[in-house]
Parts: C-alpha cells; structure tokens; sequence
C-alpha cells in the first residue's frame, strides 16, 4: 500500500519552507501582506475614528496630527477608512478567489480525470467564458447582478474561474499518467477516493501559486469595479470607491487620491512578490 | 494552412454559440419585467401586450433565444434603451476611438517592455535586471486608473502640460489629437509593458542559450548584431504572440482608462450603458468582444506558424 506520492510529502513541505525563507522578495511579499491582514483584522479594536462619521468642521482637512493622513470631502478620518477599506479588500480578494477555486477546480478535476465528454463540454465552456476579458466581463455581471461588495465578489470570483479550470485540469492529466495513480488503480482505489489522496495533494502547489497571483488580481479587480460605483456602496469604506470621490476633489485635496492607491499598490505588490516566490519555490525548474 | 485555420473557425463556433447563450443568460437572470423598462412611462396594458408580442416575450425561452441569436447572426443586436440607436452602430461609433487608444498603448508597451526585456536577460543577475523585474513587477502591481489620477494631478492639474480630459479625432486635429491621447495611452500601456517585459525577458533567456546564437558568436559577430538579429528576431516570435492574447487587458484597461480621462469610446460606452441599464448594449459589448477575443486567439495562433518555421514543417 505504500504509494510514492505519501512519504515523499513532508519531506518536499521542508524543502519547499526553506527555498521560501532564501527568497528575499517572497518573505518581503510576504510581510506586506501579514502587515494589511492584521490592520484589517484589528480594525475594529484600533483606537481610531469612526470611519463613517462627518465633521462639516473638518471637511477636506491635509495630514496633520490629529488626522495622520487628512480628512474626505465630508470630514470624514482617512486613516481609519483606509484601514477599513483594506477589509473589504482583501476579503474581496480571498472570496472571490476561493470562489474561483471552490468551483474551477473540481470542474477541472471532472474534466481531467473523466476525459470524454465530460471534458469536452467542460473545456468548451471554459474557452467561451475565457473569451471575454476578464474585466469586462465582471462588470457586465456585476451590473446585472446589481452593485453591492457581494456582488462584485461573485462576478469576480466567475470571471476568475475559468483558469482554475483550466490549471486543475492540466495538472491532473499529467498526476493521472504517474504511476502511483495507476498502481492506486490498479489495487482498486474508488475514483473519488482516487481524486481526495493522490489528485488534489499533487495539484494544490500550482494552484496555491495561482490562487496567490489572483488575489492580486482581483484586488484590482474589486477596486476597479467599486471605482465604477459597481462594488462596496456608500458610506461603507473601500479603496476604489474612495479614489472614484477622490478624483473630484485632485485639486483642492490631492491626499484623498495618494493614500488609497498606495495601499492597493502595496498589497497587489505583496501578493505578487508572495506568489512569485512561491513558484519559484514550488517549481524550482522556472527560477 | 487554409486548412489549419479551417479547423481552427470549426473548433470556434461552439464557443461562439456557448458565449451567445451566456449573453442571453444574462438577461434573463435579471429580475423585473424588460418590457416594463421598454415602456417607459407608458403603462396602457395594450401597449405593453404589443411590445411583449413584438419581442416574442411570450414565447419559451429557447425560442426567444432562436430569435435572438437569429438577430444577431443579421446583424441585429438590439437598440439601445438609452438613445434608441441600434447597437451594433453604437459599437461601430465608438470602437474607433478605443483602436486608436489600444494602438497608441501597445506602442508605448513594445516601445518600453521589449528593449527592458533585451536588456534584463543580457545582464542577467546584476543591478539592471535586478531593476528592471522590481518596475515590472511594479507595473503590474499598480492600478492603472490610480497612475491615470495621479498623472493628471501632476501633469495637468499642477504642471499644466496636458489636457485632463476629452478626445479629439486625428482626423480633425493630429496634433492635438496626440495631446489628449498620450497620458490616457501611457496609463494603459504601462502595465502592458511590465507583461511584455517579463514575456521578452523569459523568452531572451532561452534563446540566448541556444547555438545558434553561441555560433554566430563563434563567427566573431559584433554582439549588436548577435543580440538584434540572431536572439532578439527568435525571442520575438512568442512575444508577437503574446501581445495578441493581451488584446483582453487592453480592452478591460481600456474601460477605466476612458472613463478616467473622460474619452468616449467602446469602455466608456459600457460603463454608462451599465449604469443606464441598457441591457442590450451590454450584451452587444460582451458578445463582440468574446467575438473579438477568439479571431485574436486564432490571429495568435496564425502568427506563430508564420514566424515559427519550425510550426509549419510539423
């Protein structure tokens, strides 16, 4: 009963940890985004402002000691939107992704391990959803879904699916022609058991790898639909929708507009540092 | 290779079918009656029957979609809520303006992303590469609506260089046509040049590995020309590629970047169509552009054969 892919695992996870721990970009990726997920975990206990409460006292107000990074068009505290914001985005980002992971890869799985048909059909639909560009596409079902930060997260996460597809079915014919599959075949393993120990161990490093880059991605992707006013609605703060105000305002409060990109800068930045160390770390033939 | 690309429109046309029956989907996952929002403020019973009648409502939904797709084949994709124009002219108005940003933009990528490519994977592991992946990777990291803010904070609102906003054709004014367009196609170029940076570079590394490029300088070429003819000439052939599979980004790209320097083109045209809930505009876009996206792919696919010898001998 021993089958290669089993032993072989812990041994590679150590392996894996410390290619990840020798690559400087991966574990500053991966400070940037430890750094956002505790701010926005902690903001509900942070001794900051209220983040949607208006001051007509303090409208528009630049960087100063009381407001650390200024003040909106109606008074409202920067920092603490900010740091408000950064939950609506990463949970954009992890939701959408888990979206697209929880549905393109047993999609991709079915596809790849049950060929025929079944394939066919699964690969057709794949093209034709990868065939609209993936921006547009989740505006046209967020704007048919109706605008809301649970909306812009499905349409994300559907846009987002078909290379999860694709991905889970590419790596689960490869795992398919090993030969611990077969020998696991051959002793009469049950298909679904089949797929639960040997498949999914073996394809989860490229899909962390692409989850990791899709949050990047579709933390843009959330901020650029709530930029359009198609994700999180006012007054509930989100960095796209606070550039969307900011853009009014370039003139007389230039501050509205820096801090919001910079965050989404920084946290995309993150992921895609993480995840580029995490493939060169996961698949040390691309390095 | 007619019969390659014979092949290759025969495997397209169930995608087709699938991303017109998706389209179609859409509308009806809407809630709310559509000829209610046809009607407008009308509400005589008579009339809504009519409309019903006229746009086959009462039929079954697979009927309807016979009719739809039975329009769109002709041509007929619908008119717009909006400004009552059928649209299909809406589309064929606005996408002009959009080539001509997506033009300028790829420029500025190849322009910007080809030779950083060249030179990062010639001096690879020193200070020039180790610089040219952390702006690409910048680029890519950046929204490209908040670089389209911050550009027209410094270049127009503080320096005053550029108009912020608008759009003149280039028949009309070149000049100034250039004016309005250059920041809009820089914003969107500049994550495309980071794409392209990383896909010449990679593709740089493995050709200059190669013995052909290790022969020519054996031969005692100069290494301008073993870099420009010998390796640039082969690694181009999957950027080329590539640039034609990015056509989704840039149109995605394209759709902030108009709205952000208010230009009035096939991005700016969805958005307010999205917010107008002009429905049939919305569809008309997605199905043309899931259109345009397969004849790129099967345009990519064409380009590698003819630059790729090898592809054809096979």
């Amino acid at each position: 009963m021993s089958v290669a892919a089993e032993p072989v695992l812990p041994q590679r996870r150590s392996r894996v940890l410390g290619r990840i721990a020798a690559n400087p970009a991966a574990l500053v990726g991966g400070g940037m985004v430890a750094f956002f997920v505790v701010i926005a975990i902690l903001a509900p206990i942070l001794p900051i402002a209220d983040p949607i409460k208006t001051s007509w006292t303090a409208v528009r107000k630049a960087p100063s000691a009381v407001h650390w990074l200024g003040t909106d068009e109606i008074g409202r505290d920067l920092l603490s939107r900010m740091i408000w914001g950064a939950q609506a985005s990463l949970l954009a980002g992890v939701v959408s992704v888990a979206i697209a992971v929880l549905l393109g890869v047993p999609l991709g799985v079915a596809a790849g391990s049950l060929r025929g048909w079944t394939d066919a059909a699964i690969s057709r639909l794949t093209e034709a959803l990868l065939a609209a560009p993936f921006l547009i596409l989740a505006i046209a079902l967020a704007a048919f879904l109706g605008p809301s930060l649970s909306n812009a997260m499905i349409a994300i996460g559907l846009s987002a699916m078909p290379v999860f597809i694709r991905l889970a079915r590419a790596q689960t014919m490869t795992v398919m022609t090993e030969d611990y599959v077969e020998s696991a075949r051959a002793i009469g393993v049950g298909p679904l058991a089949l797929v639960w120990r040997y498949i999914l161990p073996n394809i989860f490093p490229p899909i962390l790898v692409q989850s990791t880059l899709t949050i990047a991605t579709a933390i843009i992707a959330e901020a650029s639909l709530s930029f359009l006013g198609l994700g999180q609605q006012p007054p509930a703060p989100s960095w796209g929708s606070m550039l969307n105000v900011a853009k009014n305002f370039l003139d007389q409060a230039p501050w509205m507009a820096l801090w919001p990109g910079i965050a989404i800068f920084l946290v995309v930045l993150g992921f895609n540092l993480l995840g580029d160390g995490l493939r060169d770390a996961l698949d040390p033939r691309d390095g | 290779m007619i019969e390659f690309l014979f092949r290759r429109i025969v495997i397209a046309i169930p995608t087709i079918l699938l991303i017109s029956i998706f389209v179609f989907g859409m509308q009806k996952i809407l809630p709310g009656d559509p000829v209610l929002a046809m009607a407008g403020e009308e509400r005589d019973p008579a009339t809504l029957a009519f409309l019903r009648e006229k746009y086959h409502l009462n039929d079954p939904v697979p009927q309807q979609y016979l009719y739809w797709i039975e329009g769109a084949v002709h041509g007929d994709l619908g008119i717009s809520l909006r400004t009552r124009e059928p649209v299909l002219t809406l589309i064929g108005q606005k996408l002009p303006v959009t080539i001509q940003l997506a033009a300028m933009a790829l420029i500025v990528a190849f322009f910007i992303g080809v030779p950083a490519g060249v030179l990062s994977a010639y001096r690879k592991g020193t200070w020039i590469d180790w610089l040219s992946n952390v702006v690409a990777l910048s680029g890519l990291s950046i929204p490209n609506f908040w670089l389209g803010i911050m550009l027209i904070l410094l270049v127009s609102v503080r320096l005053g260089w550029l108009p912020a906003s608008g759009y003149v054709s280039p028949w009309v004014d070149p000049v100034k046509s250039l004016e309005t367009m250059l920041m809009p196609a820089l914003v969107l170029g500049s994550g495309l040049a980071a794409a392209l940076m990383r896909h010449t570079r990679s593709a740089m590394l493995g050709v200059l590995k190669s013995d052909y490029v290790r022969t020519a300088r054996a031969k005692g070429l100069s290494e301008r020309t073993v870099l420009v003819k010998h390796a640039l000439r082969n690694a181009l052939v999957p950027v080329v590629t590539v640039t034609t599979l990015i056509f989704g980004d840039l149109l995605g790209g394209a759709v902030l970047t108009e709205q952000i320097f208010t230009i009035p083109g096939f991005g700016k045209l969805v958005v307010d169509a999205v917010f107008t809930r002009d429905y049939a505009v919305v569809q008309g876009i997605v199905l043309c552009t899931g259109i345009a996206f397969i004849a790129m792919n099967l345009l990519a696919d064409a380009l590698y054969r003819i630059l790729n010898p090898r592809m054809r001998m096979s």
